[in-house]
């Protein structure tokens, strides 16, 4: 009987793997050009800038919370940052005047979330409004162009070995040391313990809400890095950037087995789901598929995994 | 001789590793109250779920009026005229009273599309006559009592035409005078010859309304009895299968210098001006009625929710324990009453419930954490606890409720905790496991632990006790000594004797 459930849960782990394996195999039979080098480069690329924030709220989900306005957040990062590079900030000070934004976005969220005991849907909903509409007011709604700047494209740009775009190291680092964090510190404990049952925890003497407000202030610090980031692939600042991300990233969270009620999560999952989401969209592209259908597809994908998770988690309690 | 109104015969079931009834028999005649009794686990509910169709037996048979029937469901059990009367209420609190008296089969005018909200109250007046509820059907539930919400319930499967009606534990959470009313619709409702399944585990209110007994132990079908024929006594040992007294460790009562006083304890509404001293060595038995305010004054001394008043002193020295980690600094742990909700992380396995309170001591300056060595001071407390648990990876989920309750006494003693409060420490935990966290507690405090125990279960604390702080709305109504103590001499003070 044991040894049946230990079973069961290890399949469903490798069920999102295996998946996107298939998913490869299909691809390349359909199409000659899917197991092509640089497209797979490029999958891993396009993977980058959603895969960091999608690391960055798997911890709000392990927590039991959510985070809605990580789009919004990026953009305004974005913004914030090419302002000060255009009014001439060195790149360092401009890579981390948006990291801090989104800090700083992220840590009013958890302030919101923990201490003023708003839902998490509710409070980054808001910051979703108030993220997307600050930068909208900043730059007048306009695109913010930054001079030409050699190096700070590079943050984009540049190929380690010739080959590795640094975007995808940023994303392997990132998500490495996200693993440790949760998965070897006490911190990521908190994490777990929180999400699983929060007022054991706070029992337990953990101080929850620090916890809290911690996971939101880490998020909101990815989605920082991945508006400069993305600043930096396009060379200006669009106010309107990144809308859907959020989806995209929460979808991707939960194709890979962390439970949106909480306790339940790991960085390898989220990795392989944000890979199983660009991995569609890059073969549906091969295979001439239409945004829209897409669209409808990766919908259809999404219902389909969170239905066979909640299905595993109903299993696992009786 | 009234006829036989509901026969179970050998009825089995087994889940996963429990054998939870063991070819039970139960029978119920038409206009008597039976009551059916058996510590927790005993198979009750289990039995119970069966004939409401919520569980499916393995074996055996069920007759009812004379007739072989099969109840797979709920709606089959509510045909055969079977209703129970749950401990949560399955109301609608936001719905009025006549519309939770008529749930699913309002009356309707025009054809079926319109509800007769006319009609609606006036059936509801009828229906709440039939049981002399003086109620008006329009209030929504949520303003009512709980012995209100309780009687709206019966008027309800009276409405349905129950024959027989399934009462587990109806008094739990009703005063006195309620618990009066109460009974006197049970006379009435056998009068109408209505036959009644009542689970307690009050056995002094059974004198009242009980015509039969049957006891259950552990899955186990012990005996019927009628209730005239019998004593209290001797439906405990039936219950527990041995007597009182070797049901509870031997003990000296010896215990040491005071190690916390708490003084004028206070808070709005639940905890009004506790004050007692713990010793050293000292199991403190805190007991009273529901409601007493026993979990809530647990709860201002951890620190887990905000006092408006009142002093501790530990060791001599004035502390200030405003949050639960003020509380566990000074070495004290709490064993919540409900383990499920606010005690354990069902999903996170046994050696992260253990370390919950004390990783950082296992970590790094960073916080990184130290495996080996959790792995090493984990394992020891599930040697030492005999915790039974395949790995230490298990996750809580899968252990029994002692094992679960043994894991949270582990997490406190692995953060060093000297004084540790046990609210309802055997709740939900079956009677063999019991006498081990009996045991558990006794050499605790033989090392020098102290231990504030609140427990609803009088021999429990008649036997684990030094000292028993009696509580009464919130307040302190006595200290008795606990060798002396009996049942009697709680219950005067619980029930507010002066």
């Amino acid at each position: 009987m044991k040894k049946l459930e230990l079973r069961a849960s290890t399949l469903q782990q490798f069920a999102a793997l295996g998946s996107l394996i298939l998913m490869m195999i299909l691809f390349s039979i359909l199409s000659p050009y899917f197991l092509n080098f640089d497209n797979l480069i490029t999958v891993i690329k396009q993977t980058s800038v959603v895969g960091i924030i999608a690391i960055g709220v798997t911890l709000v989900i392990v927590t039991g919370g959510i985070d809605l306005s990580l789009g919004s957040v990026v953009a305004l990062s974005g913004v914030v940052a090419g302002f000060a590079l255009a009014k001439g900030a060195s790149n360092f000070v401009g890579i981390l005047i948006g990291a801090l934004i989104g800090l700083l976005c992220g840590l009013i969220s958890g302030v919101i979330v923990a201490y003023l005991e708003l839902p998490a849907f509710i409070a980054t909903l808001g910051m979703m409004m108030s993220a997307r509409g600050m930068s909208l007011v900043l730059t007048q709604g306009r695109p913010v162009y930054i001079p030409n700047n050699k190096t700070f494209n590079l943050i984009h740009n540049y190929n380690l070995f010739k080959y590795i775009p640094l975007p995808v190291i940023y994303f392997a680092v990132i998500a490495l040391l996200t693993h440790f964090l949760l998965k070897r510190t006490s911190t990521g404990r908190y994490l777990f313990a929180t999400g699983s049952n929060e007022e054991a925890a706070r029992l337990s003497g953990i101080n929850v809400r620090l916890v809290k407000l911690f996971s939101y202030g880490f998020c909101g610090f990815m989605c920082g890095l991945s508006g400069v980031i993305l600043l930096a692939r396009l060379n200006s600042a669009q106010p309107a950037i990144g809308s859907g991300y959020e989806l995209d990233a929460i979808a991707a969270v939960v194709i890979g087995g962390t439970s949106l009620s909480g306790g339940v999560g790991q960085i390898s999952g989220t990795i392989i789901g944000v890979l199983i989401m660009s991995t569609m969209k890059n073969g549906l592209n091969l295979m001439h598929v239409s945004q829209f259908w897409q669209q409808v597809i990766i919908g259809g994908v999404v219902i389909l995994a969170v239905y066979i998770d909640i299905k595993r988690r109903e299993a696992q309690r009786l | 001789m009234k006829r036989e109104l509901l026969v179970m015969k050998n009825i089995d079931k087994s889940f996963p590793g429990v054998h939870a009834l063991d070819h039970v028999n139960f029978d119920l005649r038409s206009g008597e109250v039976h009551a059916l009794l058996g510590e927790n686990g005993a198979g009750k509910s289990t039995l119970m779920k069966i004939l409401t169709g919520v569980y499916q037996m393995d074996g055996g048979e069920i007759e009812v009026a004379g007739e072989p029937v099969t109840i797979t469901n709920a709606g089959d059990a509510q045909k055969l005229g079977i209703s129970i009367i749950y401990q949560e209420f399955n109301l609608f609190p936001h719905l009025s009273v006549a519309e939770n008296l008529f749930i699913k089969r309002e009356p309707r005018k025009y054809g079926k599309w319109i509800l007769d909200g006319k009609k609606l109250h006036e059936q509801s007046e009828e229906l709440l006559q039939r049981i002399q509820l003086n109620l008006d059907p329009a209030r929504p539930v949520s303003s009512l009592s709980v012995a209100q919400q309780q009687m709206v319930e019966i008027a309800k499967a009276l409405s349905l035409n129950a024959k027989i009606m399934i009462m587990d534990e109806p008094t739990s959470a009703l005063t006195d005078h309620e618990i009066e009313n109460l009974f006197s619709l049970i006379l009435q409702l056998k009068k109408q010859n209505v036959g009644i399944v009542y689970i307690s585990h009050r056995l002094e209110e059974l004198s009242h309304i009980a015509d039969r007994v049957t006891v259950l132990r552990d899955g186990k079908y012990v005996g019927t009895v009628n209730y005239s024929d019998t004593t209290t006594r001797e439906l405990v040992s039936m219950m527990v299968g041995r007597e009182l007294s070797e049901y509870f460790p031997q003990r000296e009562h010896a215990y040491g210098a005071p190690i916390l006083e708490v003084e004028g304890l206070s808070r709005k509404g639940a905890v009004n001006d506790v004050s007692f001293t713990l010793h050293e060595g000292e199991i403190l038995g805190v007991s009273g009625l529901m409601g007493a305010g026993r979990t809530e004054m647990a709860r201002l001394l951890f620190g887990a929710d905000r006092k408006d008043g009142g002093t501790v002193t530990f060791k001599g020295e004035q502390i200030e324990i405003s949050s639960p980690g003020d509380a566990i600094k000074r070495g004290i742990g709490y064993l919540t009453e409900d383990r499920k909700r606010d005690g354990l992380t069902l999903g996170l396995n046994v050696k992260d419930n253990i370390t919950m309170a004390s990783i950082k001591e296992y970590a790094s300056m960073l916080g990184v954490m130290n495996e080996g060595k959790i792995e090493k001071a984990t394992s020891e407390y599930v040697d030492q606890l005999s915790i039974k648990t395949p790995s230490l990876e298990q996750l809580l989920r899968n252990l029994s409720g002692g094992n679960q309750q043994k894991v949270i006494l582990a997490r406190w003693l692995c953060k060093g905790s000297k004084i540790l409060i046990f609210d309802e420490p055997t709740r939900g935990i079956d009677v063999g496991a019991k006498q081990e966290i009996y045991e558990l507690m006794n050499s605790l405090v033989k090392e020098g632990h102290s231990i504030i125990m609140i427990s609803s279960e009088l021999p429990e604390v008649l036997g684990m006790s030094d000292r028993i702080l009696v509580m009464h709305e919130g307040r302190v109504a006595g200290i008795l000594d606990g060798p002396s103590a009996t049942e009697e001499s709680i219950m005067y003070l619980a029930t507010g004797g002066k």
